[in-house]
């Protein structure tokens, strides 16, 4: 089996960004690293972050930071990542794309302990650059422009010290003397020497810094002073001038370190509470040091303080979210202050300050960007009853959980995706609407015309949308079409006639002759087609008068579908060419030119009546994607059938000949196509309200509707008849809602205030109001103990994104798994949630007091739940599955076979020696697959005469498993911890041999070597993907396409691995990745092959991901790689967009 | 044929490599720095790796930032105290 993967949707989690003026001087913006792809975003002026540029790398960022030449306008990005190099990249406007400008190659690649590129510090003053191992290892560039203001960079300066960790790193701003770089550091070489332990616990952080001396070219450790042991972080206090912003997170106990100037600074804590950190000065030295407490918000990864007052924090888990600065705090009354002249120092240090957070107050949010990450668990069913199965994940953490469904497509539908500007009622139920501009230099449409089935009603836009009578169009007949002419004319074609609004509002008419009627129109801003009934199609032309002038008729053949005409093109006088859909199922190219007016150019048969056509003009696309092409690109004509179908055909510019037919399917109903340049807003119909939508993100893959969550959603499963969904949620070190005084208060609160009035007290049980949510969403729940558990387990109905019932988990149990059983001693009660939870379980060392499965039954068609009985099983049950109308259930390494019982569960068959912890339970047949925590898979038999389990096959290669999915019987996927997927398989012809023997290769263990099976799995694939994978799951993604496995990731990525169903296709793509590793290496220097095979070499899949960077090559590097593939680069192209159609 | 002043170069080789490169081993090697050389490579990795914080981030219901501090502290004595010297024989 070969397997092609594709990335859907990247990943969402961000783990560092920088701001800087990336593309352009005075344009801010922000470069995010989003694990293995790389961003560049910008808010715009509305306040909405928009994505200008994603790209995959392909190896690991793990930090970046921004890089200015003093003078310069524009930063460069220095990025340390896991391939030993250091990588300095530009933004490229033209090319829209990163481009590398130095490879440097200090190390090894992969994230290792002496190989730099966890910490990266620049000298503000831009001369130079520090990259730093988490031990030992640091590295110098220098940088410096050469004569043609280019970067240049040294050799690298070391300034390694053995046995030494590494927590942060930083660059000073000293001016134009020596750049100096401050560490925080930890020896540890005495406390690895002496074991009295005096050494460990006299184990101290200095503060060491590192001047680079530029008159001699080397680093040295200029001092070294102690700090406090807490310390972690370190924040440049900027300069005078025009330093970046101070700007760090920090945690712990901070240490700031002041050079020069007063600045104030912003720290964000662990707990996303941000703090104003103020210096106060006398001469040069500090006096004193402030810290305010300023607002909180969602834990941050990175947070961007950007000119403009923006505030950009990259949110660890959840959504990221751009603020605005209302106010700096400094009038803030409430505000909580601790100042290092007052405060205390007491036998436990120093004595702590105690506030309460609050609602923002200094900031306003702006805009969400939404974030997948963390996916935990991800199902594909088509609930809702659509064409195509909508994607459930659980996804988020704590107080910022969710539900999300979703579905491929721009979000128009989504709430908070689409904004709803205007909804005005009408009279009746529309046909058609249009927008128009009341002349062509204006930016805004100024009028909407609505047409009805015998009327047409034109309304104006304004600060309100209303009626309009003055605008000269015919309100007594219905449109059919409108235009703005090229001369401010505006034309209203309708059934009997077109009629000609000349900008000083006189009127020409044109009627139709006799008694036929326009059925079909098609107009540009010179140009007028329309189609007769009987199949006449005259053609008009705008003259340099300002008349419409008829120029050509001709008869068909047969009734017209739909036509169309393009739009002019800049600096021509007519489109050259008319697209005109016939009822017999042909589209036919008509040519505009004067000495061949409606001369038939070409015909296409397209198997169906054609429900509208459209020529398009993509100028970036050329017919071989070349660049000299490109300039005046690609003519499309594009066909939308009756049943659903999209077809593209390119139209040669000069002859109108049709070639290189592209089909999509695109649903069940019939599309229609509209030209549209990334519009502000459509107007839209929706039975008798006008609508106008405005879209936002436009980049996304899939749109999302998300319903709000209480704790971590560890597992959930798909009731597949009642269409139900089961959650278990569960959060370590979380204090139960039920607990929570501060929920008691408010809703003791509320209740006497509604005094006597139906009270909120649903039988979900304590469940929060949506302001409080909020609230939690923003500032996070309070901290519990270690060990201590809140859990629930929720209902909730798919369609309507709503919690039917909700049950709280009591005596500090967290549910973990879940699954549906119906036991065959039972029959009566159906299917039944079995939910696993531990009891009191603790990290480190693991321990739990004590295991349970519940019982629930459904009620109400799956409304509610009802506990049957809950069964002790001493450990945690991890993974649980319905196996031959019993139960197992997996109690860390143990797995156990249950029955029913009338007051708690029947133990009935037990398998113990299973080496760590049952991750995932799958089962076929009477086999049993069993994932483990770290020791890969294993296939298990229960053998019912005996009452016994045991091991036929297991792996031969350690993995951490996190998620598995059955694919048939001999084969499983899984994925492990350290982000990679696989497929197992077992032979074939040993599969026979444990089915024929009798003993069912039973005795046959005992045979086996080391306490392993008898017969091993093979590895069919492999492939790293980058990240944890933590949801498998087989779905067909698009109507009438294959079956694929669909992944979730633990950063919020969606992706797909499809089996190749040619031989020849799979051939293609295997050697087009081999081109494309050749001609196209990773941007930060990680070998492509090298990244894929991180801990397993990869076996038989193809990486879409790099195939599809294909279009990225230049001109004559695309050529020789289609060259190679004996091709053309049309065909290369054709064939990637083909393969990601039959995807998705 | 390695001559005796081959082999002295190519323990010295050795010591050059062992000082450049951490945690390579060496044959007299215990159980207890084997360990820290393990466990100290791990926590390294761990950090290094965004998605293995997140997924110990999760689990214990910490802030990614903090389970980063927690593995940088516990790289100080990965496996406890180290053991009394043996005495040379």
């Amino acid at each position: 089996m070969h397997l092609y993967n594709l990335t859907l949707s990247r990943p969402s989690a961000i783990s560092c960004a920088i701001y800087g003026n990336f593309s352009a001087p005075k344009v801010h913006e922000i470069v995010a690293a989003r694990g293995k792809v790389l961003e560049l975003l910008r808010p715009d002026d509305a306040g909405k972050v928009q994505v200008i540029h994603s790209t995959e790398v392909f190896g690991i960022i793990r930090s970046l930071a921004p890089f200015r030449f003093p003078g310069a306008q524009q930063d460069y990005v220095i990025c340390g990542s896991d391939s030993g190099r250091i990588v300095i990249l530009q933004y490229n406007k033209e090319k829209n794309c990163f481009t590398r400008i130095h490879t440097e190659t200090f190390g090894k690649s992969g994230c290792r302990r002496i190989v730099p590129g966890e910490y990266l510090a620049v000298d503000p003053k831009g001369r130079a650059c520090m990259i730093a191992a988490v031990e030992k290892s640091k590295f110098v560039y220098v940088l410096n422009r050469d004569n043609d203001a280019r970067l240049t960079i040294s050799s690298p300066l070391e300034a390694h010290k053995g046995s030494n960790l590494c927590y942060a790193l930083t660059g000073l701003d000293m001016g134009f003397d020596n750049p100096v770089f401050a560490a925080i550091e930890l020896d540890y070489a005495e406390a690895d020497t002496d074991p009295t332990g005096e050494a460990a616990s006299e184990a101290q952080k200095h503060l060491t810094m590192y001047e680079l001396d530029l008159g001699l070219n080397h680093v040295v450790r200029k001092y070294s002073e102690p700090v406090d042991n807490g310390a972690n972080m370190l924040i440049p206090v900027p300069g005078a001038g025009d330093g970046p912003g101070g700007q760090r997170a920090v945690w712990g106990g901070p240490c700031a370190r002041a050079e020069k100037l007063p600045a104030c600074m912003h720290a964000c804590s662990e707990f996303g509470d941000i703090y104003r950190v103020t210096l106060d000065y006398e001469g040069e030295q500090v006096k004193e040091l402030r810290i305010k407490y300023f607002d909180s918000i969602p834990p941050a990864t990175s947070i961007c303080l950007m000119r403009k007052g923006f505030l950009f924090a990259a949110s660890e888990f959840g959504d990221h979210a751009l603020y605005q600065f209302s106010s700096l705090g400094d009038d803030d009354e409430g505000g909580v202050e601790s100042s290092s002249a007052t405060l205390m120092e007491t036998e436990e240090g120093y004595q702590p300050v105690f506030f309460d957070p609050r609602p923002l107050s200094n900031l306003e949010a702006l805009d969400r960007m939404d974030s997948l990450a963390p996916i935990l668990d991800m199902k594909v069913a088509n609930l809702a009853g659509e064409e195509i199965p909508q994607i459930y994940a659980a996804c988020g953490r704590g107080s910022r959980s969710t539900l999300r469904v979703l579905r491929p497509g721009l979000a128009v539908t989504g709430k908070r995706a689409a904004h709803e500007m205007a909804v005005s009622p009408l009279p009746g139920n529309p046909t058609a609407v249009w927008t128009i501009k009341r002349s062509v230099g204006d930016e805004f449409d100024a009028y909407i015309v609505v047409s009805f089935s015998n009327a047409t009603l034109v309304l104006s836009i304004g600060e309100t949308v209303e009626e309009v009578n003055d605008s000269g169009f015919n309100g007594n007949v219905p449109t059919l079409q409108t235009q703005l002419l090229a001369d401010d004319s505006m034309l209203q074609v309708y059934p009997n006639g077109l009629r000609h609004i000349r900008p000083d509002r006189r009127i020409n008419e044109w009627r139709a002759p006799g008694r036929k009627t326009i059925v079909k129109a098609t107009t540009n801003e010179r140009q007028v087609a329309i189609a007769l009934g009987g199949g006449e199609v005259i053609y008009f032309e705008l003259n340099p008068q300002g008349m419409l002038v008829e120029s050509e008729k001709r008869e068909m053949g047969g009734d017209v579908a739909c036509l169309d005409v393009a739009p002019v093109p800049e600096g021509r006088t007519r489109c050259a060419f008319l697209a005109v859909g016939m009822y017999d199922g042909a589209a036919r190219v008509l040519s505009l030119q004067p000495d061949s007016t409606l001369k038939v150019l070409s015909t296409q048969a397209v198997g169906a009546t054609p429900e509208s056509v459209l020529l398009l003009d993509s100028p970036l696309m050329g017919k071989d994607g070349t660049e000299e092409g490109a300039g005046s690109g690609a003519l499309f004509l594009q066909v939308g059938l009756v049943n659903g179908v999209l077809l593209r055909t390119e139209v040669d510019r000069v002859t109108g000949q049709l070639s290189d037919t592209r089909t999509r399917f695109l649903g069940t109903k019939p599309p229609k196509l509209f030209a549209a340049a990334v519009p502000e807003g459509f107007v839209a119909v929706a039975r008798n309200t006008l609508r106008v939508i405005t879209l936002e993100r436009l980049g996304e893959f899939f749109n999302q509707q998300s319903l709000r969550l209480r704790y971590t959603p560890r597992k959930f499963v798909i009731h597949p008849d009642l269409k139900v969904l089961a959650i278990a949620e569960a959060d370590h070190a979380a204090i139960p809602l039920a607990q929570r005084e501060d929920l008691q208060q408010r809703r003791d609160g509320m209740e006497a205030e509604q005094q006597g009035g139906a009270t909120a007290a649903a039988a979900a049980g304590p469940e929060m109001d949506e302001e409080a949510a909020a609230r939690e969403d923003q500032w996070g729940a309070p901290k519990g103990e270690p060990g201590q558990w809140a859990s629930c387990v929720r209902i909730v109905d798919p369609v309507s994104l709503q919690t039917t019932h909700c049950i709280e988990m009591e005596d500090n149990e967290a549910a973990l798994s879940v699954c549906l059983v119906e036991f065959d001693s039972h029959p009566e009660h159906g299917t039944l949630l079995a939910v696993g939870t531990a009891q009191g379980l603790k990290f480190y060392p693991k321990e739990c007091q004590n295991g349970f499965v519940h019982l629930y039954r459904f009620l109400d068609d799956g409304k509610r739940i009802e506990l049957l009985h809950k069964t002790a099983v001493e450990g945690v049950p991890g993974a649980m599955a319905a196996f031959k109308g019993r139960l197992l259930v997996g109690v860390d390494a143990v797995l156990r076979l249950y029955d029913m019982g009338k007051k708690r569960m029947l133990r009935k068959c037990e398998y113990r020696r299973l080496p760590t912890r049952i991750a995932t339970l799958h089962v076929s047949g009477s086999r049993i697959y069993v994932g483990d925590g770290q020791e890969s898979t294993f296939f298990m038999r229960y053998k019912k005469g005996d009452n016994q389990f045991y091991i036929f096959a297991d792996d031969i290669v350690p993995r951490h498993v996190t998620a598995a999915l059955h694919l048939d019987y001999d084969t499983l996927a899984g994925a492990d911890r350290f982000g990679n997927v696989f497929v197992s398989r077992l032979p074939q012809e040993v599969s026979a041999q444990v089915e024929d023997d009798p003993t069912g290769g039973k005795y046959a263990t005992e045979t086996g070597l080391l306490g392993g099976a008898p017969n091993k799995l093979r590895t069919i694939n492999s492939f790293h993907v980058g990240e944890t994978v933590t949801a498998l799951q087989r779905a067909v993604l698009q109507p009438g396409g294959r079956e694929l496995i669909v992944y979730g990731t633990i950063n919020g990525a969606i992706g797909v691995l499809y089996p190749f169903t040619s031989k020849e296709d799979c051939d293609f793509f295997q050697h087009l990745e081999m081109h494309m590793r050749q001609e196209h290496p990773p941007l930060l220097g990680r070998d492509h092959l090298a990244y894929r095979s991180f801990y397993f070499p990869v076996k038989d899949v193809v990486d879409g991901d790099l195939c599809e960077q294909y279009p990225q090559l230049a001109a004559d590097k695309a050529r020789g790689v289609a060259e190679e593939l004996d091709r053309s680069p049309g065909e290369v192209l054709k064939k990637l967009e083909d393969i990601r159609n039959k995807l998705v | 044929m390695a001559s005796l002043s081959d082999r002295f170069n190519i323990n010295a080789q050795l010591e050059h490599l062992q000082a450049k490169y951490v945690g390579t081993g060496h044959p007299d090697i215990n159980r207890f720095e084997w360990n820290v050389n393990i466990k100290r490579d791990t926590y390294a990795s761990l950090v290094g790796h965004y998605s293995l914080t997140a997924y110990h981030a999760i689990a214990e219901n910490e802030s990614i930032g903090r389970i980063k501090y927690n593995f940088m502290q516990n790289m100080l004595l990965p496996c406890g105290l180290p053991p009394e010297k043996e005495e040379e024989a």
